[in-house]
């Protein structure tokens, strides 16, 4: 297992295209969905990696590569140097133990028919070296415990849980092949504030514990600044800003960043009408056909003429001292009120 | 005009000190085959022109219910109104036939629903949705209500509104639909506008654009709006009062500065408590622990004892009445004191 701080997973220009076609008898490819267009990206073991980003930028499908559930049009994706993108058969089985993934719905994740104990204890059939058959119910009832789950309640069926609970089960369920990596997507999002708070804390505690990695998907920016080291903005399959959770939120330079984080309504009344907000106009574009050069530019504000022509890369721009995507990027404190 | 007679309509504007709309120790039930679920038990909360009411509380807490309940739109049975009074200028709506209040639902008081995103008909475009308001309620006639729709969509700000009127839902994003929504809530120019969760299912981005033009239609026509959410951040943004609701009585109501500032019921506190702050980074979260109330095996006493750090004996036994703070503010716990001073129990 690594030690903390080494870099355990190494993601290099990973791209994902969906084609789009056209015709029922004679399929033509008119065109892809460019749902991730070239992601690179590092984590540490025991580091939290928040991504965040409007409604269809591609974080899912991100997640889902990742994981080798589906295949990138090209990139790497290395763990601990070895490419799962490209493991096949039993290199890809011995690759997956190690990245695991909590889903979103509570409430549809998990198989009904199923009990606890099964559902928690199912990596176990693919990996059955992990625990050996007479020793599964022990280890089932001790990954219950470890999350917080009454270990007896192992015959209980998933309806008879509530929201919360099952998110516990989903965890369990992820750390079962104690995995380095665990992917989140939107973990807590189905959640009732009181029990978002049970399951964070949760996850925070089983990281120290465990020294586990996250890659943590969210749409709530409040949440991913309180769980996340570091913060990937995405947009249209793109990453805008990459930084430290402090210079993502108190110094973003990207104009997308800084829009994405003053719409974030504070929970404080003071000060509210004095708050910055920068509301953007219009939709973002399809993904199918994204605007040249610098894709934010039909909703950019700062929009020159360059910003259509170039496209700018990821990299650290003066005056700041993390990455973003941008030619003109400035950093500006959108959050808090001077 | 009596206020007794069913048939009477509400009065137009306010009556001395009566407010636009006041719910007072409603009641509503649920025959159901486990039981009878009483979802909302003694809610009393009340709006001014112009106000923004935020109604706040955990999933299940009866926000959705006593918003049918005002609007009438509660399928009885299974549901009951035992008790309980809605009056809207001064008249209680709950007494109105049925013919009376149609005038009233939908025409001068209006709700976009938790739903809206799949409340729009996909089979008609959304010009022919909006001006059906005009044609059934106005009875105005098919050019004059596209006009009107399309005056509408323009005031909501959906670009390029003259070309659009004849497109189906589907061709526009999710924010869109939600304008459509709120251009049909909006369209009879209604006193009070009730908003179910109007952003939940939407991006931060859009969400900021649909709570910016929800408060501008509000300073134009000086509409009251009760928002729902259980977000604390949106209801911080534009709330003027808040009534927080747990297991279907109101725990907690107050202006939002005094609730934010100092919250005077255990729940409420560790609401605020529990969430996280794109503004601050937190350490340890506080979680309320335990899970909501069951409706159909509520507990004794006080229904928060179950969670409530600042529980004492008699919580378990008394169920605490809506104790008076100030004019303005009301804690439905026996130790609202502490919980106010700060002391934990
Ligand atoms: N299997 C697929 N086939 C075709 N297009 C897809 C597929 N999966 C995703 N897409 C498209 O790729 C884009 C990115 O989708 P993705 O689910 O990754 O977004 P997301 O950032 O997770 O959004 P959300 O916040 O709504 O979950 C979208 O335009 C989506 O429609
Ligand atoms: N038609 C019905 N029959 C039986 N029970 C119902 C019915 N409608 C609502 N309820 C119950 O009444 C209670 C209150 O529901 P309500 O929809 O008001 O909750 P809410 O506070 O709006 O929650 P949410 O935040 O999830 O929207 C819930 O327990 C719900 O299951
Ligand atoms: S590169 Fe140009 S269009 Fe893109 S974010 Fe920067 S200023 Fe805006
Ligand atoms: S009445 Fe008692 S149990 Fe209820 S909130 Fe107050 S202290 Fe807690
Ligand atoms: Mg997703
Ligand atoms: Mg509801």
């Amino acid at each position: 297992m690594a030690t903390k701080g080494e870099t355990i997973l190494e993601v290099r220009d990973l791209v994902k295209h969906f084609p789009l076609n056209q015709g029922i008898m004679f399929k033509k490819q008119i065109g892809a969905i460019k749902a991730v267009d070239g992601v690179s990206f590092d984590l540490a073991s025991g580091e939290t990696l928040g991504v965040v980003g409007e409604s269809g930028c591609g974080k899912s499908t991100l997640a889902k590569v990742l994981m080798a559930l589906e295949r990138p049009t090209s990139g790497s994706v290395k763990i601990n140097g070895r490419d799962i993108a490209k493991a096949k058969g039993a290199e890809l089985k011995r690759m997956r133990r190690n990245i695991q993934m909590v889903m979103q719905d509570p409430y549809t994740s998990l198989n009904p028919r199923m009990t606890v104990g099964d559902i928690v204890g199912e990596p176990f059939d693919i990996h059955t070296e992990v625990a050996p058959k007479g020793d599964r119910t022990r280890k089932v009832q001790e990954l219950l415990e470890v999350v917080g789950l009454n270990p007896d309640h192992i015959n209980r069926y998933p309806h008879q849980f509530s929201g919360g609970q099952r998110q516990r089960i989903g965890i369990a369920r992820g750390l079962a092949l104690q995995p380095e990596i665990i992917v989140c997507d939107e973990p807590v999002s189905a959640l009732d504030v009181s029990i978002q708070a049970q399951v964070i804390n949760l996850l925070e505690r089983l990281q120290n514990e465990f020294n586990l990695a996250y890659i943590f998907i969210a749409h709530d920016l409040s949440v991913v600044r309180h769980i996340s080291d570091r913060v990937a903005v995405m947009y249209l399959g793109k990453v805008v800003e990459l930084g430290k959770d402090v210079e993502i939120y108190d110094k973003p330079a990207h104009p997308y960043s800084q829009a994405l984080l003053s719409a974030v309504p504070v929970p404080d009344p003071e000060g509210r009408d004095q708050r910055e907000r920068i509301i953007l106009q219009g939709d973002p574009p399809s993904p199918a056909n994204p605007p040249s050069g610098c894709r934010f530019r039909t909703r950019c504000w700062k929009a020159q003429e360059i910003c259509a022509t170039e496209e700018p890369l990821l990299q650290i721009r003066p005056g700041t001292s993390h990455e973003s995507a941008c030619h003109f990027a400035e950093t500006h404190d959108v959050v808090h009120v001077n | 005009m009596s206020k007794t007679s069913p048939h009477a309509l509400p009065a137009e504007g306010g009556l001395g000190n009566e407010p636009l709309l006041a719910v007072d120790d409603l009641h509503v039930e649920f025959a159901t085959r486990a039981g009878l679920v009483r979802a909302v038990n003694g809610v009393s909360y009340s709006l001014q022109a112009g106000e923004t009411l935020a109604v706040l509380g955990e999933s299940g807490s009866g926000k959705s219910v006593t918003a049918q309940a005002i609007m009438g739109i509660l399928d009885m049975p299974p549901a009951r109104i035992p008790k309980g009074e809605v009056r809207f200028n001064g008249t209680d709506l709950l007494r109105l036939s049925e013919e009376a209040r149609t005038q009233v639902r939908g025409q001068r008081i209006a709700m976009i629903f938790q739903d809206a995103l799949s409340a729009l008909n996909p089979v008609f475009t959304v010009g022919w949705q909006i001006s059906e308001m005009f044609r059934v309620h106005r009875g105005m006639g098919k050019r004059d209500a596209v006009k009107k729709a399309v005056e509408l969509m323009d005031r909501v700000r959906i670009p390029g509104a003259k070309q659009r009127v004849n497109d189906y839902p589907h061709q526009f994003s999710g924010g869109m639909r939600q304008r459509i929504m709120i251009a049909m809530a909006i369209a009879l120019d209604p006193e009070v506008l009730i908003a179910d969760e109007p952003t939940t299912a939407l991006d931060v981005t859009v969400q900021a654009q649909v709570m910016e033009l929800l408060a501008e239609l509000q300073r134009e026509s000086n509409m009251g709006m009760i928002l729902i959410t259980h977000d604390l951040g949106v209801v911080a943004d534009v709330a003027d009062k808040i009534a927080v609701m747990y297991g279907g009585r109101i725990v907690e109501n107050a202006s939002v500065h005094d609730i934010y500032k100092a919250p005077a019921h255990p729940y409420t506190k560790g609401l605020l408590e529990s969430i996280p702050r794109v503004d601050l980074k937190g350490q340890d979260l506080y979680a309320i622990k335990g899970l909501p109330p069951n409706l159909l095996d509520m507990p004794t006493g006080c229904a928060f004892h179950p969670r409530c750090p600042y529980r004492q004996d008699n919580c378990v036994t008394d169920s605490p009445p809506l104790y008076e703070i100030s004019g303005t503010r009301n804690s439905a716990c026996h130790y609202w004191r502490e919980v106010l001073d700060g002391d934990q129990g």
